[in-house]
């Protein structure tokens, strides 16, 4: 994939999901034989058009059945296949949970399935269109790994690590069109380790999906007022970087986690648990859905609401730094 | 598939064995019980397929081109062991360590190397997986055959209808449903617990092809078998008794799943002895 300022502008308007399953897909499916994209009635809203008129027959539409849906991959797998299935967030890591524990973790199937507008994108569309408890699902089953894109670029980055590795995984697409571009050049994507994207020694942010973007915001917001916090984006919240979070353990009085998902269970709670296995460690900051469910409306009043946009979590860094 | 008097003798006294080998695990379950029921329901159904149908090889038992054969209702295992040991998967004195604390055969296994192509035990699931194993088997031109066992039990789980809707959407001649339909689930009758109804005429608007048999003559069960429909996914609605063999399990819902004293597994023997079938 050609990565130029041009192609970073036209994916970030396309979206997680769009650039996902528009751009990326197809040039994957031209170099990889056994591939399969398999959707569950979302091939419009998914952009998969320019996927589904060059690789008829790698695409595969099972309706909206989304059980069935990663039920059929996993037979596609055991057959052969490099499986990508996909639907909302929502519905492949909740309503199809145990067939993914059953056929992506126990068999360990060639399946990677990817929920898109994770969070809170589908704000208008209500509750049942969210999806911030998905990665908790996903990350309490063995033998699956968990991404998380922050921007549009990072998706493409993730659509072609998970075609060129035979293991399952989740990975969680945020945001609907218009995603906010966090790596403004191309970089090398390293599976499983977290990224510095500033630095900082007052706290520690370590942010996921489109989090990583607002975190940043409030970063400047902070830097104003003489608070220094580092950022790191957590693409990869299975497995944990280790190693990198032992350095930010020892080099900070305060972590602060940022997700657009219930701190129960989610990326902070990743972070805690392996913090919490240290002799010494920092106090952490959760930020993120506080185990609630707002009233719906625009994406930027349900963040709001849940109090993750980049001015709200400047001010609860402020307060905690104060306290 | 060699449809004759014959050949369906030789596999009911294959099913005698099967079933005798089934109530000696189900002794050595002990306190523990065991899947009686449901495994004698299905005996003949497996001593059919693993006797007949399956082209598997156990020299070669990954080999891309084999049939398929998967028990979605896994609680047949006092069957299914059985049937994979008459075929040489499993040694027979294995059958009997299959409770055994680390043994290879506890607890639905996923060991296709022993024949155990899926790990069942959650029911409603393994159609979807057929599904994907047949498309791909037709895309690559192969003619393996794909076979699921389910319960009549198992179809109140609603992601099979789904599945059953792809099967004939994507016309995979290449896959059979067995309906084991003894008519209980775990808490009783189906038909009160929750009514499947005319089944056959269920899976007939769902566009597949149906055969219908009697799923304790092996006979009938060759004779459904070997029909087909091009372009449809095929359903063999076996109807059968659920204990099939010993008079005290048949038709008992507590048997579902129970312990088998000594006193009951002789009287369980001698039964299946006599009904005959022992004919090598």
């Amino acid at each position: 994939m050609k990565v130029t300022s041009a192609n970073i502008r036209m994916w970030s308007r396309l979206g997680q999901r769009g650039a996902f399953f528009g751009i990326a897909m197809p040039e994957l499916a031209n170099q990889i034989e056994n591939l399969k994209l398999v959707t569950a009635d979302l091939a419009l809203l998914s952009g998969m058009d320019r996927f589904r008129s060059a690789h008829p027959e790698k695409f595969l539409n099972v309706g909206i059945a989304e059980q069935n849906m990663i039920g059929v991959s996993a037979g596609l797998a055991m057959d052969g296949h490099c499986v990508f299935a996909t639907t909302y967030s929502s519905f492949i890591a909740v309503r199809s949970l145990e067939h993914v524990r059953q056929h992506l973790a126990h068999m360990q199937c060639n399946v990677k399935i990817i929920g898109s507008a994770a969070g809170v994108a589908a704000a208008k569309s209500g509750i049942s269109h969210w999806a911030t408890e998905d990665i908790a699902f996903t990350r309490v089953l063995p033998n699956i790994e968990v991404y998380s894109a922050a921007d549009s670029l990072e998706a493409i980055k993730l659509a072609e690590y998970a075609a060129s590795v035979n293991k399952p995984m989740y990975i969680r697409l945020s945001g609907g069109l218009n995603c906010p571009i966090v790596y403004n050049d191309d970089y090398e994507f390293i599976p499983g380790k977290l990224v510095e994207l500033k630095q900082g020694e007052n706290a520690a942010i370590i942010a996921t999906g489109l989090m990583v973007a607002e975190s940043l915001k409030a970063a400047e917001l902070l830097s104003e007022q003489g608070i220094n916090c580092s950022v790191y984006n957590m693409h990869t919240i299975k497995p944990l970087d280790k190693e990198k979070l032992n350095e930010l353990f020892r080099n900070n009085r305060l972590i602060v986690t940022v997700e657009e998902h219930n701190v129960i269970g989610g990326m902070g709670s990743a972070v805690a648990e392996y913090k919490a296995t240290l002799k010494e460690s920092p106090r952490q900051l959760f930020i993120g859905v506080q185990d609630t469910y707002t009233n719906a409306g625009s994406q930027r009043y349900v963040w709001e609401q849940l109090g993750i946009t980049a001015e709200q979590i400047a001010d609860s860094i402020l307060k905690e730094i104060i306290k | 598939m060699e449809v004759s008097k014959q050949n369906a003798d030789r596999l009911t006294a294959m099913s005698q064995r099967i079933r005798l080998n089934g109530l000696k695990m189900a002794l050595r379950s002990g306190n523990n019980g065991s899947h009686l029921g449901g495994s004698l329901s299905c005996v003949e159904i497996m001593a059919v397929l693993y006797g007949e149908v399956l082209r598997i090889n156990l020299d070669n038992p990954s080999d891309c081109e084999r049939d398929i054969f998967i028990p979605s209702k896994a609680h047949c295992v006092l069957s299914h062991i059985p049937a994979l040991a008459e075929k040489g998967f499993i040694k027979k004195d294995e059958i009997l360590n299959y409770l055994d604390d680390g043994g290879r055969i506890v607890g639905h296994p996923y060991r296709p190397d022993l024949g155990f192509e899926y790990p069942g035990g959650s029911l409603g699931m393994a159609l979807s997986v057929g599904i994907g194993i047949a498309l791909s088997a037709k895309e690559r031109n192969s003619d393996r055959q794909i076979y699921i066992l389910m319960g009549d039990g198992e179809l109140n789980e609603g992601s099979i209808w789904e599945a059953f809707m792809s099967a004939s959407h994507y016309k995979l001649d290449n896959l059979t449903a067995i309906i084991d339909r003894n008519h209980l689930s775990y808490d009783g009758d189906t038909e009160e617990v929750m009514g499947l109804d005319s089944l056959s005429e269920k899976m007939r608007a769902f566009n597949w092809f149906v055969s219908e048999c009697d799923g304790h003559d092996t006979l009938s069960l060759l004779k459904a078998f070997s029909e087909k429909e091009e372009r449809k996914p095929h359903v063999i609605i076996a109807d059968t008794i659920k204990g099939k063999g010993v008079s005290f399990i048949e038709n008992r819902p507590e048997w579902h799943h129970h312990r088998l004293s000594q006193k009951e597994y002789e009287q369980a023997v001698e039964e299946v002895m006599n009904a005959g079938g022992a004919l090598t």
